[in-house]
């Protein structure tokens, strides 16, 4: 019982269900091991232990009652410190918005409420969700629990390292080209991002508008089946989630199995360059589907290689407009020392913001400008549409692909002084994202240095039940 | 050298919704300031917008009256730019796929010749906050904003400051009779920046344009094109370049000035919302919407004229406004053109004094139209003479109630028994000798004097017709 930390959702539901132990201990549980070990980890930013407590005393109440709204009432989700909870902090681990307190609930934490879900503490990330390390932090970095001398990815580095060391029973993540898979390999969790508008956005601060995604970051497939369930859906507030009906992902996992399913493999993807621990897991991985039934072809992405280029105008160009409103006029940080309306914007952003928020920032402005938006941003949305129809090409002919997840295993902190080197942790997340697609990592295998690797399925848009069907297959059979 | 005036306007419209543009806060004046917000008007973190399907309405209506092309498929812009009034610094408008495309609107000149002002376009858009400055502070009122606001971007098609005012004149009829905005200038919901620009008479090259801010009144604009043109002349006059640039309109010392290069030189860094999807507008949405237009002013003037027999003067005053034009046309319903034309004279001289003596809008009058056919019914039968009725009409007008049942009540029916008459006709000659002396010594004028005895013989119910008559015929029998 002392462990109860350890559980993932279907396991902690059971408990919970079979009262072999309350909402409150399991709680408890992930309190004290953060206590214990989140000193070393530094996977949380805060921590409402008080609120956690009493929405766990209410879900308790609910379960005696016989009222269980779902599986996840009553067990404890960390949260990425940028979604809205009304009445926590929300920093975005940014120091500009330190001392910000959130007078809204986001839609996926009115939905996790409402499930009787128990939000735990705020987890670290990469300052406006900029990274793929978690070094990026305005507060301080997150160490990667399998090895503390290395990051544990990132954006979603926080959720990642809480999943993968034990800090939480499921955590949520966003992932705009990858921050959900990418620390999910690193970590060794399952991470899901969902097809763009399966899930609201409503509440979750935008870092690139039509790239973001919030999706779950669990031990098991099954757990992301659970949670995607409660998170997914249309939403009134969010204009881009259609009225598509979300199944039970949970129950349709019944007998997943990969006989006779196709598994594409972008030849782009099988690049020279990949670090040959990862080649190696990723090739285990694909024999132990054939091995299992599974049909491998292999495919092509034609225009993979243009994938990071236009990710990297779409995204800062749309993040230069997001981050606008952190002008220090309404809330969060402002400079002592404005003296007018613009000193008062140029010196609270300037302290306010960390070096690759301000980076991003120049570069979407720089690409937004009169003179050169039809040469970037006009150019980079057609190459998009062209990604995209890639993808749609090419599950005319399979049911997922099987790809890396990033070109490395995880980094030692410190490690990757230059963005661009940075940049490419995305190589491989960053295509699905553009054109829409859901995707996740799965946990794959460990390096002989016992650092862990997943592997990335991709599936088709709006098909999650198809795509965590062939995940869960998998996770059976990796060995 | 003869020049020319070349102007356009851009009017901005406040459109009546109950609620702002991208969320559900209303829209309400005369609040304590910052008490209509919500995350998303207040930009936070994370809030997103919704479309505020209403206005989306209202301005396809508004096109579809200026008889603009509907887009289907409008799309969202962000414009950027850092001012405290914009919640998010960014605006959400829409740049180059509006909803409202091409149109315009026929305007009267003064030598009462007609002119057609093309409109570009017509987009939707959210209004900025306002900012209040006090000594040493400034506030900001985020209660209007994220106003819907809708741009009716005119074609430089007008020639003058009188022509510009012809067009707002007309815009705002048009769009007050749709029911899609009050436009309200006092209250700033039109508001209109101009772009005028001069070349030589005969060049078909348009001259250098400026752009004049800050006008919040038709007067306003009509000086402040008057200044521009004039000012524009006398720079040519003095080889002193015109410069591209936006000029502020001073009320107080009634000129034009530049405004500070920092405020206009945007780059707005526009890209497509990313947060809307496109407003999809099936044929069936715009034809359900187009049912709902009410006939244009233009249109109803000409059939008012025909349907009720009425004066051309008569038909234009009365169709300027929505409320009138609906209450006359209540009012007339089953009358026959003498009796409509009696009471369109009745509406243009004694209920339009009324109206203007209590400053109310024939709305808010308690006189409902069935009341007032009723009136000039009774009226027209001779059941109450001219008298009563200008007694009884303010009445109604004020208290309300039920012509018929009054008349019947204090028996206020019009004598037209002419045996009775004749008693009271007999009975004033006989108590007034002495102006039957004056009458008889050749003074014509002494019959009034009789009529007004009978008049308050009968208490003022005799019908004048029947008794002017019947004095004239008895006193040149004496």
């Amino acid at each position: 019982m002392s462990e109860l930390y350890k559980l993932g959702i279907k396991a902690a539901a059971e408990g919970l269900s079979r009262k072999d132990f309350s909402s409150v201990e399991l709680t408890q549980a992930v309190i004290d091991r953060v206590h214990d070990k989140d000193g070393e980890i530094g996977a949380y930013l805060t921590f409402d232990e008080e609120g956690a407590l009493a929405a766990a005393r209410e879900a308790d109440a609910a379960r005696a009652a016989g009222v269980v709204a779902s599986p996840l009432c009553g067990v404890p989700i960390a949260i990425k410190d940028l979604i809205n909870v009304k009445g926590q902090p929300c920093t975005c681990a940014s120091k500009i918005l330190e001392g910000y307190v959130s007078p809204y609930d986001a839609t996926v934490i009115k939905n996790l409420k409402a499930a009787g879900a128990v939000c735990a503490g705020r987890v670290n990330m990469d300052e406006f969700a900029m990274g793929s390390s978690t070094e990026n932090s305005g507060f301080h970095p997150t160490h990667n629990p399998y090895d503390l001398s290395r990051v544990p990815g990132g954006s979603s580095g926080g959720s990642a390292a809480a999943v993968g060391g034990d800090l939480c029973i499921a955590a949520l993540g966003t992932d705009t080209g990858g921050s959900i898979r990418q620390p999910a390999s690193f970590c060794n969790c399952v991470g899901l991002k969902p097809s763009y508008g399966r899930v609201s956005r409503f509440g979750v601060t935008a870092f690139a508008s039509s790239l973001d995604q919030v999706g779950p970051m669990t031990k098991s497939v099954e757990d992301a089946a659970l949670l995607l369930k409660v998170l997914a859906g249309h939403d009134e507030m969010d204009g881009t989630t259609p009225h598509d009906p979300v199944p039970d992902y949970a129950a349709l996992l019944a007998g997943a199995s990969l006989k006779g399913v196709k598994l594409g493999l972008p030849k782009e993807y099988f690049i020279d360059g990949l670090d040959p621990e990862v080649k190696a897991i990723t090739e285990k991985a694909i024999q132990a589907c054939t091995a299992a039934g599974a049909e491998i072809v292999e495919v092509s992405l034609p225009h993979t290689e243009y994938a990071m280029a236009v990710y990297y105008i779409v995204a800062p160009a749309e993040a230069s407009a997001n981050l606008a409103r952190f002008d220090g006029v309404r809330y969060g940080h402002r400079s002592a020392k404005s003296d007018s309306v613009f000193n008062l914007y140029a010196r609270s952003r300037a302290e306010g913001f960390g070096p690759e928020v301000k980076r991003r920032i120049i570069m979407g402005t720089y690409v937004l400008s009169s003179g050169y938006y039809d040469a970037y941003y006009g150019r980079a949305q057609k190459v998009r549409t062209l990604i995209r129809r890639d993808f749609e090409e090419v599950f005319t002919q399979v049911d997922a692909l099987l790809t890396p997840v990033a070109p490395t295993p995880a980094f030692k902190l410190g490690a990757v002084q230059d963005p661009l080197t940075m940049y490419l942790n995305d190589l491989f997340t960053i295509p699905s994202a553009l054109a829409g697609n859901c995707s996740m990592s799965v946990p794959s295998g460990f390096t002989a240095a016992g650092l862990p690797v997943g592997v990335q399925f991709i599936g088709d848009a709006f098909k999650e039940e198809k795509l965590l069907r062939i995940a869960r297959a998998y996770e059976q059979i990796r060995g | 050298m003869e020049f020319e005036n070349t102007i356009g306007l851009e009017t901005h419209v406040q459109l009546k919704t109950n609620t702002k543009m991208f969320c559900s806060c209303l829209l309400k004046t005369g609040c304590e300031p910052n008490t209509n917000v919500c995350p998303v008007c207040l930009g936070y973190p994370g809030a997103l917008p919704v479309m505020n399907k209403e206005a989306v309405k209202l301005t396809v209506m508004s096109g579809l009256m200026l008889g603009c092309k509907i887009n289907q498929h409008a799309t969202f812009d962000r414009k950027n730019y850092f001012y405290p009034d914009m919640a998010k610094d960014y605006q959400i408008s829409e740049n180059g796929n509006p909803l409202c495309i091409g149109g315009g609107v026929e305007i009267t000149k003064a030598d009462g010749t007609k002119k057609f002002i093309r409109i570009n376009h017509i987009h939707l858009e959210e209004d900025a906050a306002k900012i209040n400055h006090y000594a040493t502070t400034s506030g900001v009122d985020f209660n209007r904003g994220g106003t819907p606001l809708m741009e009716i971007v005119g074609e430089p098609d007008l020639a003058d400051a009188d022509e510009a005012i012809a067009y707002l004149t007309a815009l705002k009829e048009i769009l007050v009779y749709a029911g899609v905005s009050e436009c309200n200038l006092e209250e700033g919901n039109m508001r209109s920046d101009v772009n005028i620009s001069i070349r030589p008479v005969g060049e078909t090259k348009l001259g250098t344009k400026v752009e004049i801010k800050n006008m919040n009144s038709f007067s306003g604009i009509h000086a402040a094109l008057e200044y521009e043109a004039r000012r524009q002349r006398e720079c040519v006059a003095h080889s002193i370049p015109i410069v591209q640039e936006t000029r502020r309109w001073d009320p107080d010392a009634m000129e034009t000035a530049p405004m500070r290069s920092k405020e206009n030189a945007h780059d707005y860094r526009y890209f497509p919302e990313p947060d809307l999807v496109p407003v999809a507008l099936s044929e069936a949405q715009i034809e359900e919407w187009r049912a709902l237009l009410p006939e244009k002013p233009e249109a109803r003037r000409a059939r008012m004229i025909e349907d009720y027999g009425i004066a051309e003067y008569d038909a234009g005053v009365l169709s300027q406004n929505k409320a009138n034009a609906d209450y006359f046309e209540a009012a007339a319903k089953g009358l026959d053109k003498k009796t409509a034309k009696l009471l369109c004279n009745l509406y243009m001289s004694d209920v339009m004094a009324l109206l203007n003596a209590s400053g109310k809008a024939i709305g808010e009058c308690a006189m409902t139209p069935d009341a007032l056919r009723a009136l000039i019914t009774l009226s027209a039968k001779g059941t109450i003479n001219g008298p009563t009725l200008k007694e009884l009409l303010p009445e109604i007008f004020e208290k309300g109630g039920d012509p018929e049942a009054i008349v019947k009540e204090r028996g206020l029916g019009a004598v037209s028994d002419t045996a009775a008459l004749e008693a009271f006709v007999d009975q004033a000659i006989a108590a007034n000798p002495g102006p039957v002396a004056d009458f008889k010594a050749g003074k014509k004028a002494a019959a009034g004097f009789f009529v007004g005895q009978v008049m308050k013989l009968s208490k003022g119910k005799a019908d004048p017709k029947i008794v002017g008559p019947l004095v004239a015929k008895k006193l040149a029998a004496l």
